[in-house]
């Protein structure tokens, strides 16, 4: 059994923020610390959100409160089977039907080509995207969509589903990593040959892509270590569990025209890959994002909006489809179980000499586990010269595996972060503290290959080292402090922003980001910076894809950094024209009117913002710009939790007791969404840590497809999240943003795992941390 | 199938609709009388997207039949603000951060306030038993509790002053 507490750190730094010196006390202390580097007129700062009324009265638009006039209603025929071939779907009854006007199969869907189409975060081979929209020939999972009908009425055009008559032909079925990759088990895909290095070989196999990287050399790191520790871990299916399920309305107008309306978060990939599966130019599709209730990546991949079109084609009429909650579970992305081993050499004096994993991911039906980001961060945080990296994507018959927050990071950390603390121990070093000796900085090499630029790991460590929660003490048997570290790259892709002057000094704003958690404002006030005005005074708008410029998903944590960096650069070019327009009015040249904080002035002579707006009919017409943007300079995000537990050793169950989430970055524009976006994340990552999972029975199919029998965490179940937001500027962003959106879930469940086995001395191995395997690890330790 | 005739009172305002004996009072709501903020996240009584009061208690409105609406009085989120005044808690959320992608929020809001109409003072547990019922998968409720309890410490206020 292990020590209860972890030992406070007696040369740690005074706090920063508003705790004092010697020991902090809980009631003394302000929560939620913003360790700020840079400090910012507008950026920084807390205005309400453009949206906000909309959302608390009600009134904001979601994708299933749109009835458009002679709106038909469609329901889709799910697979009952986990893996089965299709003999027939005779679909006949289900026509007849009163009520009903179409039905569709994947027969209805032109060939697939193959070829690849970019899916938002990548490429993947469109045969796969069309074969997941409907099933042909196939059905790789329980809740595979097979047909679908438009009809009166929702009950009708579900009745009529029902009526649809498939003749499956039952196969054997593959849940996990480790049973898909054994020699005799039957190939899910006949055609899939496995990708090795990069290489596509022709071995037939459920494991789509092996990838390997490696550096230094690992078996003498090994030999000179001191402590070497090597545990496998596995964690289950985990869904992400948006509280809106997915919603589409589409209308194939007489002109040939496709109109969608849904909740995605990113409207131009609904519109590229739709129009890839449809085979239509991607001009005559237009896709309006509606407000959405969530994704976290699950609102990525495309998955009705093809059959809503095909439904309104045939019938010429808007067709709306809902899934219900059990539809969202079953024929939608959850995020994939893994099966990882670990293994960490260190010597005495706390370095660690080599690190070794290996990574098996359930991609669910298709390729595509993210297990490679997963091997990218594995060891993200360390600096080791010999490292080496083995991750396999392997099919199963599982739901389409789709993105959740910093995909495939989170299983990787859970191993990783496990056997780092068990080293430390090991060496009788603070855990922290050995992370330190060894954290990733500017110039480290990660297992892929790519050297860091500035990154916050060591901030972010010794922020955690340095925060009063670290050093207070427990106050109890059965309880523990667990830490952990965690890494996401961030993405940067494509952004548009369109700013127009208004006469009366405000600034619409026209963008094509999904606002899933506050992204207008944040967007807008990096515009008000550069403009000098208030951050109320830009109008942001979400529009359609016809009315701005391509941008990419608002997803890998990119919209505030990309979108944002898009509206400061269209404000440079209103700043620059604003100055062209003052010169005029004093006849003098551009270069020779300064621009300060929304004050344009030339040899005495000075206007504000809102007069010169006022002015620009007599100055030359409209004022208005665009900026697009494909940054590069992204910036890693890195993420640590101290959690205390309390595990009761009667039932196992785990309570958390205090939580602080730590993160670095870059800069928090609108720091209350950056806190909400740390909040949010670690109450995901606790509930995958604690409690959800798919539950497969024998057959396959998915035992506790409702929100009361998959249990994410409710009020009730946490404490309050602290959070300290740490800053190392991003050199790459004009004000220093990383992004923020998912590092944050990437330490929990790792953390939390330390923390019980620092209270009882159990090593948990497996996801969710649940009573009755807590009871049973406890039982044997 | 028949048709009901049902009339109830929505938001302090006579309302009567035609239904069928198998819609929801979430369906009525959202379908036939088109008010839409009352949310459906899974339409089976576990989410709390869809909370309304309904005779001074609060009820999933998807576990509720559009039938049993008949003579009831019926409060949604169309109907927290006074006019072109928010109520405090949406005052609160709005400043508190609380939503995130907000379609959790009336639900949260309508439960909220339901509490305070009870409970004018609660304690951050009693916040957290009360709104367990409701399920926010983005703010990890910390920003949600902190904004009832603004709210309820300014209600307090405006209500001594
Ligand atoms: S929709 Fe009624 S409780 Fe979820
Ligand atoms: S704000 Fe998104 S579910 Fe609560």
């Amino acid at each position: 059994m292990s020590t209860s507490t972890l030992e406070p750190k007696s040369t740690s730094a005074a706090p920063a923020g508003k705790s004092g010196n010697g020991a902090p006390r809980r009631d003394s202390y302000e929560p939620n610390m913003v360790l700020a580097t840079q400090t910012f007129d507008v950026v920084g700062t807390r205005p309400v959100r453009h949206d906000g009324a909309d959302k608390v009265t009600g009134r904001a638009l979601y994708g299933a409160d749109l009835a458009l006039a002679g709106t038909l209603h469609g329901a889709i025929l799910r697979s009952p089977h986990a893996h089965a071939r299709i003999r027939s779907v005779d679909t006949s009854k289900a026509e007849q039907m009163d009520g009903v006007h179409a039905v569709v199969t994947a027969d209805d869907l032109p060939e697939a080509e193959d070829k690849l189409v970019d899916v938002g975060e990548g490429d993947t081979r469109l045969s796969y995207v069309h074969g997941n929209v409907l099933a042909r020939g196939k059905v790789l999972y329980q809740g595979h969509a097979v047909a679908a009908v438009a009809a009166r009425n929702q009950h009708v055009a579900l009745e009529a589903a029902n009526a649809i008559v498939v003749d499956y032909e039952p196969l054997p079925s593959y849940m996990t990593a480790p049973e898909a990759m054994a020699a005799d088990a039957e190939l899910l895909h006949s055609d899939l040959r496995m990708k090795e290095f990069g290489e596509q070989t022709d071995k037939p196999s459920n494991v789509a892509e092996h990838f390997h990287w490696t550096a230094g050399d690992v078996a003498e790191g090994f030999a000179g270590s001191d402590v070497v520790v090597e545990r496998t871990f596995d964690t289950a299916t985990v869904h992400q569990g948006y509280i809106e399920p997915h919603n589409v309305t589409a209308l194939w107008n007489h002109d040939g025209r496709l109109h969608i309306w849904c909740s995605t978060q990113g409207a131009f990939v609904v519109r590229d890959v739709t129009s890839k599966i449809l085979e239509v130019p991607v001009s005559n599709i237009k896709v309006t994002p509606m407000e959405i209730g969530g994704g976290f990546g699950g609102k990525i991949p495309v998955y009705m909006e093809p059959v809503a079109a095909l439904l309104s084609r045939k019938t010429g009429r808007p067709v709306k489809l809902v899934m219900s909650r059990e539809d969202v579970f079953t024929g939608t992305g959850p995020t994939p179980g893994s099966h990882v081993r670990v293994k960490v050499g260190a010597t005495a004096d706390g370095k660690i000499q080599a690190l070794e994993a290996t990574l098996a991911y359930e991609a669910g039906a298709y390729p595509g586990s993210f297990v490679a980001p997963g091997g990218m961060c594995v060891f993200a945080a360390y600096d080791c010269a010999n490292l080496s990296v083995d991750c396999y994507d392997v099919v199963v018959n599982k739901p389409s595996s789709a993105a959740y927050r910093a995909p495939g990071a989170t299983q990787a950390a859970f191993a990783a972060e496990q056997v780092i603390d068990e080293v430390a121990s090991k060496l009788g070093l603070d855990p922290v503290d050995f992370r330190l000796r060894n954290a990733a900085k500017e110039g480290t090499r990660r297992a892929d290959g790519p050297k860091y630029r500035r990154i916050g790991c060591e901030e972010v460590l010794q922020a955690v080292r340095d925060h009063p929660h670290y050093a207070a003490p427990l106050a109890g048997p059965n309880q523990g402090r667990g830490v952990a570290v965690g890494f996401w790259f961030n993405v940067g892709l494509e952004s548009s922003c369109t700013l127009n002057v208004n006469t009366d000094g405000t600034v619409h704003l026209v963008e094509g980001s999904t606002d899933i958690g506050g992204t207008r404002t944040s967007i807008a006030m990096q515009a008000a910076e550069v403009l000098g005005i208030a951050a109320e005074e830009i109008l942001p708008e979400v529009v359609d894809t016809d009315s701005v410029g391509f941008t990419s998903v608002t997803g890998g944590s990119r919209t505030t950094f990309a979108t944002g960096w898009a509206a400061h650069d269209a404000a440079q070019k209103i700043v620059a024209e604003m100055r062209a327009r003052a010169a005029k009015l004093w006849s003098v040249e551009a270069d020779q009117v300064q621009h300060a904080k929304g004050m344009y002035s030339s040899n005495g002579n000075s206007i504000g913002f809102r007069d010169l707006a006022a002015l620009s009919s007599k100055t030359g017409g409209p004022v208005s710009a665009t900026a697009t943007v494909k940054p590069r300079g992204v910036g890693g995000s890195f993420a640590a939790n101290i959690v205390d537990v309390e595990v009761d050793p009667e039932t196992g169950k785990v309570e958390i007791l205090r939580f602080t989430a730590v993160q670095d970055v870059g800069k928090a524009v609108h720091p209350s969404y950056v806190e909400g976006q740390m909040q949010g994340g670690s109450t995901q990552g606790i509930g995958w840590a604690l409690n959800e999972e798919y539950f497969m029975g024998a057959d396959g199919t998915m035992e506790n497809s409702s929100l009361l029998d998959y249990r994410m965490p409710t009020a009730l179940d946490l404490p309050m999240i602290d959070t300290c937001i740490v800053e190392v500027a991003n050199p790459g962003h004009p004000f220093g943003v990383r992004g923020v959106g998912e590092a944050n879930i990437v330490p929990p469940p790792a953390a939390i795992a330390n923390a019980i086995h620092r209270a009882v001395g159990a090593r948990m191995q497996r996801l969710p941390m649940s009573p009755p395997a807590v009871w049973a690890e406890v039982a044997e330790s | 199938m028949q048709s009901i005739h049902v009339r109830t009172k929505i938001n302090g305002q006579a309302a009567e609709f035609l239904c069928e004996p198998r819609q929801s009072l979430l369906e009525v709501l959202r379908d036939v009388l088109r008010l839409t903020g009352t949310k459906e996240g899974c339409n089976d009584g576990n989410c709390g997207a869809c909370t309304v009061e309904m005779d001074g208690r609060i009820v999933p409105a998807c576990l509720v039949l559009g039938a049993e609406a008949e003579g009831a009085d019926i409060l949604t989120i169309e109907g927290i603000a006074e006019g072109s005044a928010l109520h405090e808690l949406q005052n609160a959320f709005l400043e508190g951060a609380a939503l995130q992608c907000g379609v959790c929020t009336p639900g949260f809001i309508v439960a909220s306030k339901a509490l305070l109409d009870s409970n004018p003072d609660p304690t951050e547990e009693e916040i957290r038993f009360w709104l367990a019922n409701n399920l926010c998968r983005c703010t990890g409720y910390d920003k949600i509790v902190r904004s009832v309890q603004a709210a309820a410490e300014k209600m307090q206020q405006e209500a001594t002053s």
